[in-house]
Parts: structure tokens; sequence; C-alpha cells
């Protein structure tokens, strides 16, 4: 066992399979355990394993309240993603092939739709407001005659920002065109209602939500029915539309995840929401810090910050001994600062120095405390070492330097 | 983002004691002080290089060094590396520091290469600012 001697603040990130899931999960591998492929039917090993699969199924569906039958495993929230964007649009395609989603949408919706429109499909890119939002006004008015499909998130991943479902759905109904919303982000923080919602279909994620990783599921309306194409095929399980032999221990950890999320939803929330408070407003007495996202509308578990002058992936460097994600170029491949930030009219200093925070089940408070000293500190040793601080505090504008750009 | 050891530990050792590792600044209008300023921070990095020299024999030799950078872990790191390597250098050796050096000194990955660029040109511009003064 290593000693884990750095705080875990990047729950939005992953989440730590929850001691309760794992044990569970254990139960379904090994030879004295159920270890049979649901999909045998004529003996009890295969038995055993497909009861296994439909209680978690009935988890989850229990979680956002639909049908169990209305429930695909998928390998994660990415290939739920992939699913319902391709799937519904390779099956409506006669209809229509015009798709609208936003500029803040995980790449797991992104990439899907510029392969669509590499196939000829058309897609429009919402621009959210300052806070990261996308308003049913926006939705509305970029519906055309071709208009199959609206896939929106329902908490952004970078901003834990929330759009509104209901009214986007309900303009979704109203044009009947197909609604997917990808909520790996949802699961266990917000209480989901399909039963109610007006959404076709909706993308889940076991380990946001203290699930293993490498499982996830599709919510497939019935009723209205939706139908999509599959990406995979190979024997026809989960009613065609994802064929693969399940995967037992996968599938009952995020059942329980679940199970547990939907009992312990409360109590996860009154104290992720306490840390949120406490967070906010010492990280908030550093000067020229900047909350990015809507802080009237979001989720209290995710929080991100920019420290001006501060380059984030540095901050995180001076971080060393906490756990967090930088939306800075120098932390992706690419060298550019996060898509989602810029899509916001963050100037790209501001996106540089992004950080974010995200909270979860196993946080504690002394964590909190010891992030936020450690945070102080290293902003005030980073000024010190930053020439544009230093320009700040001899009162230059650094919007009127001309910088050397190569 | 797997980095050398010798990126983190410049990176702490500066971070931690600023003096210690020529943080600071000189003033720009004195006549023996070159000050040079390279990136931007829609970039993600800017780097800051002080020289103050003194004349010697037919050359002038630097004496001190001040730098700051706002920019990443290595951007920080690569200055101050290059900062320990300048003093007591004459203009003429100190232009003949090459970014391959910095890299070398630190191991930084080929994502980093720039920030040892952004280093090269910052004392390049110091020394031209610190020779148009004399």
């Amino acid at each position: 066992m290593t000693i884990k001697s750095t705080i875990y603040l990047d729950y939005a990130s992953t989440t730590p399979v929850d001691p309760r899931v794992a044990s569970k999960m254990m139960q379904y591998l090994t030879p004295d355990g159920e270890f049979g492929n649901p999909a045998s039917r004529s003996h009890r090993y295969g038995w055993k394993a497909d009861d296994a699969v439909e209680e978690a199924r009935s988890h989850v569906a229990n979680l956002v309240n639909c049908d169990p039958r209305e429930i695909v495993w998928t390998s994660g929230a990415t290939e739920a993603d992939n699913l319902a964007v391709k799937g519904v649009a390779r099956f409506y395609k006669s209809k229509g092939n015009h798709i609208i989603t936003s500029k803040i949408e995980h790449k797991a919706v992104l990439d899907p739709c510029r392969q669509l429109e590499r196939e000829g499909f058309e897609v429009t890119y919402l621009e959210p407001d300052e806070g990261g939002i996308i308003h049913p006004k926006q939705v509305k008015e970029a519906i055309q005659e071709n208009t199959i499909l609206v896939s929106l998130m329902h908490i952004n991943n970078e901003l834990g920002t929330l759009n509104d479902l209901t009214a986007i759905g309900e303009i979704t109904r109203e044009a009947g065109i197909f609604f997917h919303v990808d909520a790996a982000q949802s699961t266990g923080k917000v209480e989901i209602d399909l039963s109610s919602l007006p959404v076709d279909l909706m993308s889940f994620s076991a380990h946001k939500t203290y699930g293993p990783k490498g499982i996830g599921a599709l919510f497939v309306r019935r009723k209205p029915r939706v139908r999509i194409e599959a990406l995979i095929h190979g024997g026809g399980h989960e009613r065609g539309m994802r064929s693969g032999t399940l995967a037992p221990h996968q599938i009952v950890g995020m059942g329980e995840a679940f199970r547990i999320a939907k009992e312990e939803m409360k109590a996860d929330h009154i104290k992720v929401n306490a840390f949120h408070k406490k967070f906010l407003e010492e990280a908030m007495k550093i000067e020229h810090a900047y909350i990015n996202g809507d802080l009237n509308n979001k989720v209290p578990n995710i929080l991100n910050i920019s420290f001006n002058f501060v380059e984030g992936e540095s901050l995180i460097m001076g971080l060393k001994d906490i756990a967090v994600s930088s939306g800075s170029a120098c932390t992706s491949a690419s060298l550019e600062p996060s898509y989602v930030l810029r899509a916001l009219g963050r100037k790209d200093e501001l996106a540089h120095s992004s950080i974010r925070f995200s909270f979860g089940r196993f946080t504690n408070e002394s964590e909190i405390n010891q992030t936020l000293s450690i945070l102080h500190n290293v902003v005030d040793r980073l000024r010190e070492l930053s020439p544009l601080w230093e320009m700040h505090l001899d009162g230059i504008d650094l919007d009127t330097v001309k910088w050397d750009t190569n | 983002m797997a980095y050398s050891k010798k990126v983190v530990d410049k990176f702490e050792n500066t971070l931690n004691n600023p003096q210690a590792f020529n943080v600071g600044r000189f003033d720009p209008s004195e006549e023996n002080v070159g000050t040079g300023m390279v990136g931007a921070p829609a970039c993600g990095d800017v780097m800051k290089l002080q020289i103050k020299c003194e004349p010697s024999g037919n050359t002038h030799v630097i004496k001190e060094v001040k730098f700051k950078t706002y920019g990443c872990g290595s951007a920080i790191a690569s200055s101050s590396e290059l900062v320990e390597m300048l003093i007591g250098k004459t203009l003429e050796e100190a232009k003949e520091i090459k970014n391959k050096e910095i890299v070398e000194a630190l191991e930084l990955p080929p994502i980093k290469i720039h920030c040892s660029v952004l280093a090269e040109d910052s004392i390049k511009q110091a020394i031209e600012d610190y020779e148009s003064k004399q």
C-alpha cells in the first residue's frame, strides 16, 4: 500500500470505487463466485450472472426513475454518447441531417459530431453565456426543418454549471426532435426523474459516482420510442443496441454504486455543500481570483477558479500535494488552454490560470483546510515570481502592453 | 505530465527560496542594467530577465542577474537554470548560450522545448538592451 500523502480533489475526473461497491464486484469474478456469462441460457452459472445484471439494471433505472428496459450497458459515458449521437443520426438520416450541440460539450459528444460532419451531417455548436449556460431560447432559434437531434450536457464537467433540461426538452418535444443529454456528472449529485423529464436519451458513467471505470449506460426511451443504429455488432446483446458479452462484475459495480447514490445523495450533498461554501469563502480572499461558471446555477462539488497573474500548470506543480486539474494549456498535449473556458469568453490568460477543485464523498474538512492554506501560500509565491503581477502592482494595464509573441 | 526530477527540484527550490535563486528586479533605467522580456500572457508564458554588468578589459562581464517568470513549471525552471549559467560570463560568452544547453541540463521533454527557446530569447534581448545603453 502506498501512503496517500496527496489530497484528492479531482472527483469530477474520477472517483475512487466505494469499498462497498468493490466488495460486491469481487463476488462476480472467481471460481467460487458468480463468474458466468449472462448470455448462457442453459445453466445456473449463466442464470445467476443474468440475475445480477438485471438487478443492477434496476438499481440504475431506480436512481433516474426510468424503466430498467430503457437502460443499455456500455463501456462508459463516452461510448454511451457515441451510441446516442451517431446512433440517432444514422438511424434517422432520412428524416434530416442537422444536429444541435454546444461548444462546451465533452469531447465524447464533440468528436462524434465532427465525425458525423464528415459523413455529411450539419452541426450547429451553440455558444454558452459567460457563466457556461445554454439557454432554451438558443436551442429554439437553432432548430431547422432538417434538425433531428439536440445533444447537450446536464452538468458541465469543468464548471459544474447546470442546463435547464425541462425547458430545453419541452422545445425539442414540440419540434419532434430527439434530445440527448450527457449526464456523466449528474448521478448522485442532483435528482434526475426521467419519468417527467422530456429527455429521449441520457448517458451515464459509473466511475464518477463511486463505481468502477469501464462501465456506463445509455438510457433509450421506449415511450415515445427512440431507435438507434448500433455501433458494435456481434450477438445482438442489449436488444441489438450493443453487442458483446456483458461484464457482470463491472455492471454489478455500477448497480451497487447507483443504489448507494440514491440512498446517500442527500448526505453527500450536505457534506459537499459545506466544503464548497468554506472553500469559496476562503479562496476568494485571494486577490484577483475569479470564479469560472455561474455560481447561482451550479453543483457544489465542482469549483473552477482562475488566479490571475499565475499560470495554472505552475500552480498545479506548486500544489504538488493536492490532486486537482487545470484548464492550462500546459497540462494538455495540444498546448491550447481549455476550450470550455475560451468559449465563455474568458481571456486566454485567465483560461491558463484556472484550477478545477472537485470534492466528494471521501473528502474531509482537514483536507479542505490544508488545501486552502497551501493554495494561499503558493499563489503568493508564484506571484512574487510573476512579471505580470509586478507590472500589475506598478499600475500597468497588461492589455495595453505590446507582447513579443514570436 | 512526467517531468524530470531536475525540473521539479529547480522549480521547487526557486519557488521556496526566491532570493537565493535570483528572483527579483533591478531598476531598468540604470545604465549598467539590461532588460529582456519575451513571451505573452495569452500564450501562457512571459519571461523577464535583467543583467547587471561591469566593464572588464575590452568586454563586459555579467555580475548579477534577476528574473521573473510567468509560466508553467518548466518555464520557471528554465529561467532559473539560465540565470545561473549567466553569472560571471562575458557578454560574448552569454550570447553563445543555446537553448539546447538548458534542455540538456533540465532534461526537458520535447513538448517543453519552447520554454528553453524563450529563455534563450530573453538573454539575447537583455544583452541587446544593455549594449544599446553603452
